[in-house]
């Protein structure tokens, strides 16, 4: 740092301009002739200071704020009493916080107006002033802290007993081990997220049922009933059985939707798992996992309202837009005897958003 | 010291009860040695330093409608059925924290209002410590000796959008549920460690039945006694640097001028608490916020177009929305989702150059003395136009959470939006940096014209050439004072060391030097402005 002093010419020692002598200024230019501080101006008296009846004003002004304050506190407790909530309408809940929320902001902005306004007209006027010191403590206190530090390392042999310390230091780093280990215990011991997040409710001969429709959320549904451009938001009809329901539904969630055969792009591997034009798909974005829930209907595009990603049904649900990577994964359905649309299997990879061992 | 003092006490003024309970207190505390200390220490007056205020004082209104909130909410993820008043929740199926929530709102007078003001005063927490960092930064109040103190704030800023967060989560509706599920898949795309840490993190599968007793612990515990603690170290520090002040006449390096604590300061930043409390109740009142018995239960399957986060979280959503498709790779036999890895790895970067630039600049300048008098952001022309560039960056990231909403209100496509906004990521940035620097070199080079020839006063003179001038009038020695008293630095020149060598450290310091230093307004010298004043028209 010491040669910056002269790599600028004009820089001068800057003792004068800030607290600690001597400390390097940097780059910093200090010019020999610079400006003076004029100092503080001279002070201006405020008008309640020369004129009484105007301080006067002020002074009834903070008090009738005051006792305004008391009105609001009293009127917000009055309006917690006089407008009941009870019959659960939502015009009446908001009288009630209205006139209880209306009264306190009225206590307390009468009390804050009034208290700056009384600090400001009123308190006295005259600007102080502190003076600092440089935050470093004194030269005295410095040497006496290093003095008790190197008399405790004396004392105790700190760097002299390596064998001690070392070992202390060893065993305060392994201390906090069990301690991590015990933070096992906040997902289940015998179960193993890979494996679960590749198996869904879906089965062989598992039916879809509806996710909505009122009464009919649970009805299994028939191929018959899925017409052209219709949608139908689905969940395996076992759901309700299952032991986590959400967890399950969570990863079970299916589309379902009917398209004119012609419009469909069939891969050879996977002709036989749409039916008439019906296909399922996945409902979780592939992306970070919200529900897909939006389809444009001429376009054939699903898009996720989370972050935008599109998926185009008619091309086996392949990414057409936006941050996801892979195509929705596709439900191999058909149909059972009752003419009731069915699983023919689970899905053939996992659901969802991504994760490191998916391949796995 | 309190034996000192004692006698006098007693004897003076022993009679009355303020002087006894004083008395009283001294005696076992000794309290005066803090009174005699703090009592009369001086604030300087700035409406911008009322932005950390605003802060610490939504924190108090948020601990105080947090505390009655908890009075009433269950952190249980247990299935109930709804049985309070509001019909059409009536009989359906959710968790008990979902339920308790509904009956704060519509069971417990004043309940809504308090959850109202609970969450218009976290957001508000959060815009004015953003605000608050804002300022410090432009000002360049993180110089030495408060660098400590901008990681302190910038560790609060991190915490109180964890506290919306996990706030945000707790209600158990559709909304809250969903942002869960979109931390799952962030967790989920962290390489090796992911799918364990959400299994761990989620008490197994996704959503689980622990969450929400898991993030309440987090909510009322664990993060605002972390805060409480970083606010303490905040504030100290405050009184052992003294505050900041801006440029002026008589203000210096040495001093503070201002108002003292008692009983200016006390009655105007007391009164202020009142009226940020009053102004957050005034908003709770009128503007409802977070409408759960709207959204229903959290249900993995249904979601409502147009939902957005609670603005502190938009920029980390808007950047997952930027990023193009199909960045995901399987290497190896694993899956690297860079979809979400990018968008994590870019935040982290931009939060930790936030977190560290008071080094980096201290660095660059090499200046090791105090700075207690702030700079006009036009007097650091390169820090201001970094912080513009920053907040153009933050601020295209945030715009990119309200992507749909843009494409919706102002009936543009989806994708063209995606795409501008990508654009502006990048580009937005620079042309902010760009035109930021110019408009602090004009506004300084104005500042040194005006404190040579003084300002022009709109009077039109003809001289009996026929010349036309317009008169320019002096500014006084206290105005030139604010518009001359700034740090100038040049650029590092670059010299061999002892060795006749030129260490590469070096050469960077001096790149840096130069980037920051190399166009720059020399503030005017006393005989400049001697001679300057002779030529004036």
């Amino acid at each position: 740092m010491a040669d910056e002093a002269t790599s600028n010419s004009k820089a001068v020692a800057n003792a004068h301009s800030h607290g600690e002598a001597g400390a390097s200024a940097g780059t910093a230019v200090i010019a020999s002739d610079a400006v003076q501080n004029p100092g503080l101006p001279p002070h201006r008296k405020r008008v309640t200071d020369l004129n009484p009846k105007r301080a006067k004003r002020a002074e009834r002004t903070v008090y009738t704020l005051f006792y305004i304050s008391v009105a609001g506190s009293l009127g917000s407790m009055l309006a917690y009493m006089f407008f009941p909530i009870e019959s659960g309408e939502l015009w009446q809940i908001r009288l009630s916080t209205l006139f209880i929320g209306l009264g306190m902001a009225l206590a307390l902005l009468a009390i804050g107006v009034g208290a700056v306004h009384w600090g400001k007209a009123l308190m006295a006027d005259h600007e102080s002033i502190d003076v600092r010191h440089p935050v470093a403590s004194d030269e005295e206190t410095r040497e006496a802290s290093s003095e008790i530090f190197k008399i405790a390392d004396e004392e105790s042999g700190f760097t002299r007993r390596t064998l001690v310390r070392n070992s202390l230091l060893g065993a305060l780093i392994a201390f906090p081990i069990p301690g991590i280990t015990l933070l096992r215990g906040l997902a289940p011991q015998d179960q193993d997220p890979v494996t679960l997040l590749k198996h869904t409710l879906w089965d062989k001969g598992v039916r879809l049922a509806r996710d909505h429709g009122g009464a009919a959320v649970g009805a299994p549904i028939r191929a018959a009933e899925v017409t052209i451009g219709s949608v139908f938001h689905v969940v395996p009809e076992n759901l309700a059985n299952a032991e986590d329901v959400l967890n399950e539904k969570a990863k079970a969630i299916v589309l379902l939707m009917r398209l004119d055969p012609s419009d469909l792009k069939v891969s050879e591997e996977r002709k036989d798992w749409s039916y008439d034009g019906i296909v399922a798909y996945s409902k979780v974005c592939t992306h970070v996992g919200c529900p897909v829930a939006l389809n444009e209907q001429h376009t054939h595009h699903l898009l996720c309202p989370c972050h935008q990603s599109q998926f185009d049904v008619s091309d086996e649900a392949k990414v057409v837009f936006g941050p996801a990577k892979r195509p929705l994964p596709q439900l191999p359905i058909t149909v059972d005897d009752e003419g009731y649309l069915v699983a023919q299997s689970d899905f053939h990879e996992p659901v969802g958003p991504s994760f490191w061992e998916r391949l796995k | 010291m309190s034996t000192v003092t004692t006698p006098k006490t007693q004897s003076k003024s022993g009679s009355t009860f303020t002087a006894k309970a004083a008395s009283y207190l001294d005696e076992r505390t000794s309290i005066g040695v803090a009174v005699k200390e703090f009592g009369r220490k001086v604030f300087p007056d700035h409406w911008s330093f009322l932005l950390g205020e605003v802060a610490l004082y939504s924190f108090i209104v948020i601990l105080i409608s947090g505390t009655f909130l908890t009075l009433f909410f269950q952190a249980s993820m247990v299935e109930t059925h709804y049985d309070g008043p509001y019909v059409p929740m009536k009989g359906i199926e959710m968790s008990a924290a979902m339920a308790s929530t509904l009956d704060i709102s519509f069971s417990v007078r004043g309940g809504l209002l308090m959850r109202q003001v609970h969450h218009w005063a976290a957001l508000l927490f959060v815009a004015s410590i953003g605000l608050h960092m804002l300022r410090i930064f432009f000002t360049g109040a993180f110089r030495k000796p408060r660098e400590l103190n901008w990681v302190i704030g910038f560790v609060l800023f991190i915490l109180a959008m964890a506290e919306g967060f996990t706030g945000y989560s707790l209600p158990d509706d559709v909304l809250s549920g969903n942002g869960l599920r979109i931390i799952d898949g962030l967790i989920k795309a962290i390489p090796v460690i992911g799918t364990y840490l959400s299994f761990f993190f989620f008490g197994g599968e996704f959503p689980g039945t622990d969450i929400v007793g898991r993030l309440y612990m987090l909510h009322i515990m664990l993060l605002p006694a972390l805060v409480i603690l970083f606010v303490a170290l905040h504030l100290a520090f405050v009184v052992i640097h003294k505050h900041t002040q801006y440029p002026g006449p008589g203000k210096t390096q040495q001093n503070v001028v201002g108002y003292p604590v008692l009983p200016v300061y006390a009655a105007k930043a007391g009164g202020f608490f009142f009226i940020v409390f009053g102004v957050i109740m005034l908003i709770a009142t009128f503007v409802q916020i977070n409408p759960i018995w709207n959204y229903g239960p959290y249900d993995p399957s249904p979601v409502s177009a147009g939902t957005q986060p609670d603005w502190y979280i938009g920029f980390a959503d808007g950047m997952l929305r930027l990023i193009p498709p199909g960045w995901e790779t399987e290497w190896f036999g694993y899956t690297w989702s860079w979809n979400m890895l990018v968008p994590i790895i870019i935040m982290g970067g931009f939060l930790v150059l936030v977190a560290i630039y008071p080094f980096i600049e201290a660095w660059v300048t090499g200046d090791k003395r105090e700075h207690h008098i702030l700079d006009r952001p036009r007097n650091a022309p390169t820090r201001t136009a970094i912080g513009a560039a920053g907040v153009t960056f933050y601020a295209v990231m945030w715009a990119g959470a309200s992507s749909d909403l843009i494409a919706t209100h102002f009936q543009l496509a989806m994708e063209g939006v995606i795409h501008t906004l990508q654009a502006l990521l990048i580009l937005g940035p620079i042309v902010a940096y760009f035109v930021t620097k110019r408009i602090c070199l004009g506004l300084q080079k104005k500042d040194r014209s005006i404190a040579l020839h003084g300002y022009e006063s709109g009077r039109i003179v003809r001289l009996q050439g026929g010349e036309f001038i317009e008169v320019h009038k002096p500014v006084s020695e206290y105005e030139r004072w604010t518009l001359v008293s700034y740090h100038d630095y040049a650029p590092l020149m670059l010299r061999p060391n002892d060795d006749g060598k030129i260490p590469f450290s070096r050469r960077l310091r001096a790149g840096f030097s130069r980037w920051f230093f190399e166009n720059r307004v020399v503030p005017p010298t006393q005989g400049e402005i001697e001679q300057g004043g002779h030529d004036s028209h």
